[in-house]
């Protein structure tokens, strides 16, 4: 089965950071991607840009709205995703607990809807 | 404090003392863990809606046990019907002599290690034995178990039902098996016990409440067992290796909370009077002449704080120990932790050949321990660009924080 980790993470914690710190962050990151390539369950991944750079866009009455900045406005944003094909939520949900996005923020699981 | 406040803080402290017995003691009468669970979480109700009325009862045991069993007999006449169900209400009938003649808490019959029979029954899926022992003697709900055992909530409470429907359906016994195959069931009971544990010791950062808690009521479960079957000597030998574990709790993180390896630890963070009981355990333990995994387990730790403590360099007892281990479990986590200590007696390059043999064991490919392990010992004959790949990896498996923070400090440590 497929599921989208959906990684939510307070982005003032990132340029609080020194760079020491977000390379290592970064280092851990990419220790974990390669974890999953490894284990032939990554289909995708990638982080995002900071909400700061979200659009969002609604079409209502055929007149769309266009506004600045993301969906949900809260302290922790959507800054990236994994795609993985594991087969059930027990295993998914070990994936999601190894990935650094767990410890310093919170990863919502989701099965993709199979057509 | 008003009457309500007194009822409710009176029924949490129930709770807390009496919750496994008194389930346990319904579960054991009823021959079904559910309608325990049930029974008794309907008398807690009553008694929150009663006792700030009517004021609490001298003896609330008694009171919650007597207002149980009625809502036992319901429950009875409204689900079950026929032979089964006259067996029941039967069993109900005597329980309530027996109940109304319990004067204390003391004086319920202690048949918690009855329950956690049943729920390590080899009947019941081993997956699902731990949870179920938690849940069942100890309370905790669904959600609590099912996060610890990185489970969704939904999946954790619908195995759990499953698994006491299988209890009631297949008619499972809450007893304590008889001699000749005591040890045997034992063993079930005490893996799931120290599978609760090692859900609460691999806590990531330590810093998770929940997971925090289930290594202590894990240790509770275990000192119960050792308690109840004091000539056990595995059931003591399980107690030793947990107390022993639990008493280097402190030393295992530095102040910046960040993971310090055992060779490294502060001695004097340990807490020495957990390891004296450890030890004067294992020492019962031995005497009684049988010999077993956790006893070995314990003997390990034991002799890991007696080299720290005393500088001992000779590495001969943990490999002996070792040997002893893998032969009885074959377990490739064991041959790992051997490979190790021998590396400690006969150099890196020995131990080197074991990892690459274990390698062709694909349980190891995804055990991040494995492949520290590796790294380490890649460092140490100075292959350094297979050490760093190889800590790269283990990077990538750490589920805790702060062993992939002094993972990655190992690896840029590694000379370019």
């Amino acid at each position: 089965m497929q599921y989208l980790l959906m990684l939510y993470a307070d982005e003032s914690r990132w340029s609080q950071m020194t760079p020491a710190e977000q390379e290592q962050g970064v280092a851990a990151y990419g220790a974990y991607t390669q974890a999953l390539k490894t284990a032939g369950v990554l289909l995708g991944s990638n982080r995002l840009q900071g909400s700061a750079t979200a659009t969002t866009v609604h079409v209502a009455d055929g007149k769309s709205q266009v506004l600045d900045g993301p969906y949900v406005d809260s302290k922790e944003q959507l800054a990236g995703y994994y795609l993985i094909d594991v087969p059930d939520l027990d295993a998914a949900l070990a994936w999601t607990a190894r990935c650094p996005g767990a410890s310093h923020g919170t990863i919502e699981v989701r099965p993709v809807w199979s057509m | 404090m008003d009457r309500a406040a007194r009822a409710r803080s009176t029924a949490d402290a129930v709770a807390r003392r009496s919750y496994g017995k008194l389930v346990a003691f319904l579960a054991a009468a009823m021959r079904d863990v559910a309608a325990a669970e049930d029974a008794l979480s309907e008398a807690f109700a009553a008694a929150l809606a009663d006792w700030p009325l009517n004021g609490c009862p001298a003896n609330p045991e008694a009171w919650l046990l007597t207002v149980a069993r009625r809502k036992g007999i319901d429950g009875v006449r409204r689900h079950r019907s026929g032979e089964t169900a006259a067996v029941q209400l039967q069993i109900l009938a005597e329980l309530d002599e027996a109940a109304s003649t319990v004067m204390d808490d003391a004086a319920i019959p202690d048949r918690r290690l009855a329950l956690l029979f049943a729920c390590a029954h080899p009947a019941v899926d081993a997956g699902i034995r731990a949870p179920l022992m938690l849940q069942a003697v100890l309370g905790l709900d669904a959600k609590t178990i099912a996060s610890a055992f990185l489970a969704s909530p939904d999946a954790m409470g619908k195995r759990l039902v499953r698994a006491k429907q299988k209890i009631r359906q297949a008619g499972i016994r809450f007893a304590i098996p008889a001699r000749d195959e005591l040890a045997g069931r034992l063993d079930g009971v005490l893996d799931a016990i120290y599978a609760a544990f090692a859900e609460g010791w691999s806590d990531p950062g330590g810093t998770d409440v929940i997971r925090r808690d289930l290594t202590a009521e894990a240790l509770f479960l275990a000192g119960l067992v050792a308690g109840l079957l004091p000539r056990e000597p595995e059931a003591l030998g399980l107690l030793a290796c947990m107390l022993h574990a639990e008493a280097r709790r402190r030393a295992r993180r530095n102040a910046d909370g960040d993971y310090v390896p055992l060779a490294e630890q502060d001695v004097a963070l340990w807490d020495a009077a957990m390891i004296d009981e450890a030890e004067a355990l294992l020492l019962r333990a031995s005497a009684l002449g049988r010999i077993g995994r956790y006893q070995l387990e314990a003997a390990l730790q034991s002799a890991h704080v007696e080299r720290r403590r005393s500088g001992r360099t000779d590495w001969t007892p943990e490999v002996q120990i070792y040997d002893a281990l893998l032969a009885l479990s074959g377990s490739p986590v064991v041959a790992l932790n051997r490979a190790l200590a021998i590396a400690e007696l006969q150099g890196p390059r020995a131990a080197l050949e074991i990892v690459d043999a274990l390698a062709a064991d694909g349980r190891l490919v995804d055990y991040q321990p494995y492949w520290a392990a590796r790294a380490a010992l890649l460092a140490r004959i100075h292959a350094f660009p297979e050490a760093r790949d190889a800590y790269a990896v283990a990077i990538g498996l750490a589920g805790d924080p702060a062993v992939r923070r002094f993972l990655q400090g190992r690896q840029a440590a590694l000379p370019r």
